[in-house]
């Protein structure tokens, strides 16, 4: 008992030692000469759902990727690299606004961000984009969907990576090229199925096509029987779902055992490569939908993805990739500017055309969207399926200047 | 007209699942008084637990249909066992929280096991296509839904109200003091029914799984609904749990089919309204209220 009591005290005495030798080594250490780094170390937040329903496609995956951006920025520059300590700082905003503005604020003040990435979820977005706008800081926003980012509500401070709603639609209505006339839309009546359902409309238009229908649903619903029916009532070609996340299991679930699948195409308006796994490529074979970025779409993409796979066991959605992309460009524009200060790196980026793993042909237009090409994909049916994770066939390369709406009218930085 | 029928058919097959998922909700608040907030994520954990033997042991459908409901039987058993039974004397908001904890723990388990983007589920063998009855077109899935949950429900109801052990539970739940005076074991009687209410959670969650994307989330909007429709039936009655799922499942459908944006608010309108004219529910005691 004596020796076990003495044993455990040395214990206790050896980690305290190690951790006062860790700190000091931390202070007393080399220092650095980091004179326009702020606080002497480039701070990234990653602020998205590390709990919820974005949990699986963003989520913790998402700081996954941003430390292998650091990495590969710390490689690639050595002792050149202006920002010599960069640390990553993470939280959970839970998809609520309220929450993701306290957050944003903690992370700014209190944790030294330099900049803010990831935050899915357009109320919440559209919130850190206020406290960025406010502190002065970079925010560039990958999760989320909504125009207002770029338009009514953007500003100096705020870009938007990956996709929006415009960009989804315009994708998928290259499907009235193709046999898709008529649309009946299903959305959920939010504030994300309202944008949704506008984008469509106007782009299926553009097409040439035609809107026969749109129909609100309740958000969240489990039961889609009577909407579907409602939905092929008027014979349409595609029937749109604006569903995303549960809903949009629920509904191709419901669509495929209603026998439609055979009768009508399905497009779905955002879909992530998670969705496709979580339910089974069967049930969604031969659906169309826009994608930001697919992991197997070349040897570039595989090779970043393969990286990814060996630190996470899954295959990277398009966000990861895109946070990848943000934070590499973020600390290229550091080390361009020679600072971290907000206003330098900003200019840095603005105007900017940029490549990487996840931007083709990417550019950051005057509203602070950052621009790619995008692609038109189809679900493969099983016997296509290769290997876990292949499940889209890219059938159309978008080029980054039609792939989007045009620059906003609203923004005013 | 014949699409009005169809919306009249899906009604019906939607209220078949609603009465049989809300039914257990009912035995446990007829039997026991508790208000099983845990409903929503005992059916979760039933259609998960699905999912999971099917991938592991590559369990098929019909199977699970029973042994599912054994082991979250066993579950509920433990549950009442070792938490429930002690606040079952205290006031009815104390069972209320523990339940609702009971909720959360499980979703975030399932969330931490298996993430939140869900399982896949296979289409029962046997079942895929669709049935056309007249002018109307169902998924043969659905059709089986409903004859099975509203098997389930009479089998139920048959055993509580026409047999021994059924009038020994109501008994020892309408009155434990006097059942017990009588020679009644009710202790004894208390643990299974809460475990039989439990099993039939999990019931339901097995037959959602073909059609319900099976997430640790998925009964938090269905314990709502589940909530309104024994409220509609009068808490605790079980026939009045059959009638109100299948009201509610109509409902819904009209609503669907005719007023999309407020079908959802539409169930809950007509909640107020029974609660204004019968606060004890279509067929609840008054006592109960």
């Amino acid at each position: 008992m004596g020796m076990k009591t003495r044993g455990a005290a040395l214990a206790v005495c050896m980690v305290g030692a190690m951790v006062l030798a860790g700190c000091a080594g931390g202070a007393g250490g080399p220092q650095q000469k980091a004179g326009n780094i702020s606080n002497d170390e480039v701070v990234i937040g990653v602020l998205n759902d590390q709990s919820g329903v974005y949990k699986d496609l963003s989520g913790p995956n998402s700081v996954v990727a941003v430390n292998m951006a650091i990495a590969d920025y710390k490689a690639k520059y050595g002792d050149k690299a202006v920002a010599k300590k960069i640390e990553v700082v993470t939280a959970d905003h839970q998809n609520k606004p309220d929450i993701a503005n306290t957050k944003a604020q903690e992370m700014y003040e209190r944790q030294n961000a330099d900049i803010i990435l990831d935050v899915p979820a357009s109320s919440a977005a559209l919130a850190v984009a206020t406290v960025a706008k406010a502190q002065k800081k970079l925010f560039i926003d990958v999760g989320a969907g909504t125009t207002a980012l770029t338009g009514v509500s953007c500003n100096k401070y705020t870009f938007h990576w990956a996709y929006d709603t415009q960009m989804l639609a315009k994708g998928a209505a290259s499907l009235v090229k193709n046999g898709g006339q008529n649309w009946s839309i299903v959305y959920p009546d939010y504030a994300f199925g309202q944008d949704m359902q506008k984008s469509f409309t106007a782009a299926v238009k553009d097409a040439g096509g035609t809107v026969q229908q749109s129909i609100p649903t309740p958000f969240p619903n489990d039961n889609f029987a009577t909407f579907i029916t409602k939905a092929a009532s008027s014979n349409p070609d595609v029937i749109g779902t604006m569903a995303a996340g549960g809903d949009l299991i629920n509904f191709v679930k419901q669509f495929n055992q209603s026998g439609m699948r055979d009768q009508v195409k399905l497009a779905v308006g955002l879909m992530f490569i998670t969705d496709i796994h979580s339910l089974g490529v069967d049930q969604f074979a031969g659906t169309s939908f826009t994608d930001a970025w697919y992991w197997n779409f070349d040897k570039t993409n595989r090779a970043w993805a393969d990286r990814f796979t060996k630190k996470t066991d899954t295959r990277p959605s398009f966000a990861h990739a895109a946070n990848y992309s943000a934070a590499t460009q973020y600390l290229e524009a550091i080390q361009r500017a020679g600072t971290d200060a907000s206003d330098a790196v900003i200019k840095e980026l603005e105007g900017k055309k940029l490549n990487d793993v996840f931007l083709r042909n990417g550019q950051v237009r005057a509203d602070h969207n950052v621009v790619h090409d995008t692609y038109l994909a189809k679900v493969k049916s099983k016997d296509q399926v290769k290997e876990p994770w292949d499940y889209e066939e890219i059938t159309n390369t978008i080029p980054a200047k039609e792939a989007y709406g045009p620059v906003s009218t609203e923004c005013k930085l | 007209m014949s699409a009005f029928i169809q919306y009249t058919v899906q009604g019906l097959a939607a209220g078949g699942f609603y009465a049989l998922a809300a039914l257990g909700l009912a035995v446990i608040f007829g039997a026991l008084g508790v208000v099983n907030f845990a409903h929503g994520a005992c059916y979760m954990l039933g259609a998960v637990t699905a999912a999971v033997l099917l991938d592991v042991t590559g369990m098929n459908f019909w199977l699970a249909l029973v042994v599912v409901p054994v082991l979250m039987f066993g579950f509920g058993v433990v549950i009442e066992r070792f938490l429930v039974r002690w606040l079952l004397g205290l006031d009815i908001l104390y069972n209320f929280l523990l339940t609702f904890g009971i909720a959360l723990v499980l979703v975030d388990l399932v969330k931490r096991m298996y993430g939140v983007s869900g399982l896949p589920y296979q289409q029962p063998a046997g079942l895929e296509g669709q049935l056309h009855l007249g002018s109307a077109t169902l998924p043969k899935y659905q059709v089986f839904v409903f004859i099975f949950a509203l098997a389930v429900c009479v089998v139920v109801w048959l055993v509580l109200s026409r047999t021994r052990v059924g009038m020994i539970v109501r008994a020892a739940t309408e009155d434990a003091e006097r059942s017990r005076a009588l020679g009644i074991n009710v202790g004894r009687w208390v643990t299974p029914v809460f475990g039989f209410g439990i099993a039939l959670a999990g019931l339901s969650g097995v037959l959602a799984a073909p059609f319900r994307a099976i997430t640790a989330d998925m009964g938090g909007n269905f314990i709502i609904i589940l909530f309104a429709i024994v409220v509609i039936g009068g808490l605790g009655s079980i026939l009045g749990a059959v009638v109100a799922g299948f009201i509610v499942g109509m409902v819904e459908a009209y609503g669907q089919a005719y007023l999309p944006a407020f079908s959802q608010v539409a169930i809950f309108l007509l909640m107020a309204v029974i609660i204004l004219v019968r606060p004890a529910g279509l067929f609840g005691r008054a006592d109960s209220v």
